[in-house]
């Protein structure tokens, strides 16, 4: 019975490898414009500009403290009221960039923040513009405490990627709950659904622990 | 031209069906409270014994929770969820959704647990317990008066961010019809077709959780450096 239903799965083997497809797809693009966006909003952060702070404090606040699962619907169901109608894919791009931003935004502000104002001061008076002072000063030395955080957080997003999933977008996830519906073998289809996860973030995870003990043993030298 | 659509919907969003829902998202309110406190307490007890065992002198155990701990870690949240909800009844267990979704919320955060307080145990200077051993205190006394007092302060801020965590994670279990906050905006959606006033009550709600934890989050860090000082 067991070898009928594993002869079944292998059968639909590439069907999961396309679903694996569009969750690389969904997530990577998100990565790397939640990555930008963050970025920006992060540096707008650390400045201090005062309404422009507190706006994406707030923002960030709500974004972190509501399901991503909430977030999805409402952005999936919400947008055709201004009349803006979207697909699945789309609205779910639209989710995952912007939880990537919210959590890259403080990851960055916080890695700047680390760096110590007397290297600010040093640039300023060298005559470094603000752009220069960011350029050269302040994000490489950022980039230390930022980078490990980072990769962790690119993790959970490749994981919050499967939330998609209830709104239709056939990622892989999706294709383990079609599957299941024909292959009573829930262990097996999720097992394999879980396998093709962690081959990609497990990887992740080992690369996140070590950047950390390189960076932070850089200050101990 | 965009404020439009904003005033618009202003006009029509429609209080008073919000009104007449609020004891289903109440109901709800509580059942998502309930769910993550069971998962949350589970998730001590598991992440307490993963830690212990991860750390311990049992290689063979030692490895069972490092295995146990990356695979959850590497692995999302609802691929654990339907693992468990589609996996169970095929090895002949029944089990309630409830039961289901605390299982896997306490699995999932168990994990995570674990290594906090992992981190936590390994944050205290060497030093510390060689003290301790030389004062002659035995195991566990070092443990209940120089390591655990000192590692809990560590690990409190770090748990409550956690425990945020799986309050949001809690909305999962809606995706296996479980009546809880997501839920509630999805039943009001399907029933009105009132997905504006469902889905962004749910978020009130869960918003007042998350500020009331942050809140508790900022008074332990404050604790926290109090103790050390």
């Amino acid at each position: 019975m067991l070898s009928y239903y594993l002869e079944q799965l292998s059968g639909s083997l590439p069907f999961f490898l396309k679903g694996l497809g569009m969750t690389v797809a969904v997530s990577g693009l998100s990565l790397v414009a939640g990555t930008v966006i963050g970025f920006v909003w992060g540096i707008v952060r650390a400045k201090r500009v005062r309404v422009l702070t507190l706006l994406l404090g707030a923002w960030v606040d709500v974004i972190r403290g509501t399901p991503f699962l909430v977030q999805v619907f409402i952005i999936f169901f919400l947008l055709p009221e201004f009349g803006i109608q979207l697909e699945a894919f789309p609205a779910a791009v639209i989710a995952l960039t912007n939880l990537a931003a919210c959590f890259i935004c403080e990851i960055v502000a916080a890695g700047i923040a680390a760096v110590p104002t007397g290297q600010r001061e040093a640039a300023t008076s060298t005559g470094l513009n603000w752009f220069q002072q960011l350029r050269y000063i302040v994000l490489p030395q950022a980039m230390r405490v930022i980078l490990p955080p980072l990769v962790g957080q690119y993790v959970l997003l490749i994981k919050d990627s499967s939330v998609v999933s209830a709104i239709g977008v056939v990622d892989v996830t999706r294709v383990g709950w079609l599957t299941v519906q024909r292959v009573p073998q829930g262990l097996l289809v999720f097992g394999l659904v879980a396998l093709l996860y962690f081959v990609i973030c497990y990887p992740l995870v080992q690369l996140s622990s070590i950047l950390e003990k390189r960076m932070s043993s850089g200050y101990n030298r | 031209m965009v404020k439009e659509p904003i005033a618009d919907m202003l006009q029509t969003f429609n209080f008073r069906v919000i009104l007449e829902y609020l004891p289903l998202f109440l109901s709800c309110f509580w059942a998502t409270i309930w769910l993550s406190a069971a998962g949350l307490l589970g998730s001590l007890a598991i992440g307490t014994l993963a830690c212990g065992l991860r750390i311990g002198r049992s290689r063979l155990l030692a490895g069972a929770a490092y295995a146990y701990i990356e695979s959850i870690r590497s692995t999302p949240l609802l691929v654990q969820l339907f693992f468990f909800y589609f996996g169970l009844p095929s090895l002949g267990l029944r089990m309630s959704e409830a039961t289901t979704g605390i299982i896997a919320l306490t699995l999932n955060s168990g994990a995570y647990m674990a290594e906090i307080l992992r981190a936590g145990i390994q944050s205290i200077p060497h030093g510390q317990v060689e003290a301790a051993v030389s004062s002659g205190l035995s195991y566990t006394q070092r443990m209940r008066h120089v390591i655990l007092p000192q590692a809990i302060g560590v690990t409190l801020p770090p748990m409550l961010g956690q425990a945020i965590v799986l309050v949001k994670d809690s909305a999962l279990l809606s995706l296996i019809s479980l009546p809880e906050l997501t839920r509630a905006g999805q039943i009001m959606t399907s029933e009105r077709f009132m997905p504006a006033e469902g889905f962004l009550t749910s978020a009130v709600f869960y918003l007042v959780i998350y500020y009331a934890l942050k809140a508790l989050t900022g008074w332990s860090q404050r604790r926290l450096i109090y103790l050390q000082a």
